[in-house]
């Protein structure tokens, strides 16, 4: 279990690779299906190397956001660009090849239950028409990552809802991809679960760096991604000392569709939005 | 009104996008990657599997054809057209209506609940997410796994049907099997073929296509999915015979009786 970080003492690690492009941009997108706007007039952008924690409480647009930068649903208005390229009037032929350089995490999983988790891990590469040794080796390289090796040959169905997860983050990291979207990875499990789920984020975080955007509801797994880092001598995580953060981990939050605050732990623990101070206490 | 103005607005969108998913669908065949063991194992699923329900329904239609055709013939004194009458009326309408509509109830529901089950667990976002086109991965192949399946069941029942229609004027009627099979087979020609064999092309598509179209469009979790289930197996029976109907004039104006 990890404390809620005091503010007036926080100092961030130096970030790497400052100036580069951004991998996912958001220019003033809204967003509505049959209704009033889910998101609004929403800007930001994630740089490489960047994991930002997208906060906000249920129902407030944070799978929308998720899927609206991976191509999955199409903006109203504003623009969206990955890895480089304006998906905004993309086609779905062309978001197909984009798609699979980004790896996504679902928020139950989302595994296909009738494949085994080798077929379900090794989904792309048994698309693509890999051999089957190669698949094999990928596959349960990925699930080492994440600690279920034995799992090669099981059905979802047998599995935990936490075990699931993990199948669904080797599934998602297996082809390297140049950004990750976690959505709710957390969502449901218990405390214990919850960390190794985090750990195995922030594991993916400090070995690959991959950018990433993570939705979640839980503060302290937010807290938890930013005052930790993965120690790969001990294979764990570890606090960083008393008072640094994760400087590539940065914080956006919504309410009701708008986006409330971007920024730092230290600007998100001395914000004095009325709604974020509600949303921390 | 305004509930008549929305429900017509749905109406024609619907519309809209059937037309453009069952486009996509179709024109998927020519472009690769094209997913041949997918379509093997939905030929199975739909063929092999449909098999024991279209011959029993085939065979038993037949018979009930030549049961109650008997007795309106038996008062013209025509009892010998039975088999003309039992093998026309099976092979051009009730082969490929039946068979349409029993793979429909089997196979339509079977295909809208599992594509429904899939949008809701959002496996099918995943797959899109993974880059793969779900239409092309799942609905072409069951497109024309159901129109080259619906084919060769359709001559099953034809085939039953007959059958059905002879056992029932052999061992009911009292008739000679002889005289059955020969009108049968000689006031069979190939304009009547013909029309039996079109029709189930055009039934297998409607049948897949709704049947996908409505497990694509899911929503509202798993209600959805048995709201989805009830449409699919609806539209796609009603659209068989309302089809039937147009096939039956186009070809009747083509080949006059």
């Amino acid at each position: 279990m990890t404390d809620t970080p005091t503010s007036d003492i926080l100092i961030q690690r130096p970030a790497p690779e400052a100036g580069a492009a951004p991998v996912v941009v958001f220019r003033n997108v809204t967003a509505a299906f049959d209704g009033p706007p889910v998101l609004d007039d929403i800007s930001f952008s994630v740089g490489p190397g960047e994991t930002r924690v997208l906060l906000g409480p249920a129902g407030v647009g944070k799978s929308v956001l998720l899927k609206l930068a991976n191509g999955l649903l199409r903006p109203t208005n504003g623009a969206i660009e990955l890895l480089g390229e304006d998906i905004t009037h993309l086609s779905e032929q062309r978001l197909f090849s984009l798609r699979s350089r980004v790896g996504m995490v679902f928020q139950e999983g989302a595994l296909f239950d009738s494949l085994t988790v080798r077929d379900n891990v090794g989904y792309q590469f048994i698309q693509e028409r890999l051999p089957e040794e190669k698949i094999d080796r990928r596959v349960r390289k990925a699930l080492r990552f994440v600690e279920l090796e034995d799992t090669f040959s099981l059905f979802p169905s047998s599995l935990s809802g936490g075990m699931r997860r993990r199948v669904a983050i080797a599934r998602a990291l297996i082809s390297q991809p140049e950004l990750i979207l976690y959505d709710s990875p957390t969502g449901g499990l218990d405390p214990v679960t919850s960390t190794t789920i985090i750990e195995l984020i922030i594991k993916e975080r400090d070995v690959y760096r991959t950018p990433s955007i993570l939705v979640t509801h839980r503060l302290q797994d937010a807290f938890t991604l930013c005052t930790h880092r993965f120690d790969t001598v001990k294979g764990r995580m570890v606090a960083l000392p008393k008072g640094e953060t994760d400087p590539t981990t940065t914080f956006l939050m919504l309410e009701e569709g708008r986006l409330i605050f971007d920024g730092s732990l230290h600007e998100l623990l001395n914000s004095t939005n009325p709604f974020v101070r509600e949303f921390l206490e | 009104m305004k509930s008549l103005e929305s429900t017509a607005k749905d109406l024609v969108l619907t519309i809209q996008e059937y037309s453009l998913f069952a486009g996509r669908a179709f024109t998927n065949l020519y472009r690769r990657p094209i997913y041949f063991s997918e379509f093997l194992v939905q030929a199975d699923i739909i063929g092999v599997g449909s098999a024991a329900i279209v011959l029993l329904s085939g065979f038993f239609t037949g018979g009930v054809l030549a049961l109650q055709s008997a007795a309106t013939l038996s008062a013209f004194g025509a009892t010998a057209v039975t088999g003309r009458f039992v093998s026309l009326s099976m092979i051009r309408e009730l082969g490929p209506v039946l068979t349409g509509v029993m793979v429909s109830g089997r196979n339509a529901s079977s295909m809208a609940s599992e594509l429904g089950s899939m949008v809701v667990t959002e496996q099918i976002d995943a797959m899109r997410a993974l880059g793969v086109d779900p239409i092309r991965k799942l609905v072409t192949p069951r497109i024309f796994a159901c129109i080259s399946m619906l084919f060769f069941l359709t001559i099953v029942a034809d085939f039953f049907g007959i059958l059905g229609g002879a056992a029932v004027t052999v061992f009911m009627n009292g008739q000679n099997g002889t005289q059955y099979f020969s009108m049968a087979y000689e006031n069979l020609h190939y304009p009547d073929i013909l029309q039996g064999l079109v029709k189930p092309l055009f039934f297998g598509y409607i049948i897949a296509s709704i049947g996908c179209f409505y497990g694509m469009r899911t929503a509202g979790g798993t209600q959805g999915v048995g709201r989805s289930t009830i449409s699919a197996v609806v539209t796609s029976s009603v659209l068989i015979i309302f089809v039937d109907f147009l096939i039956s004039q186009v070809m009747i104006s083509l080949f006059p009786l």
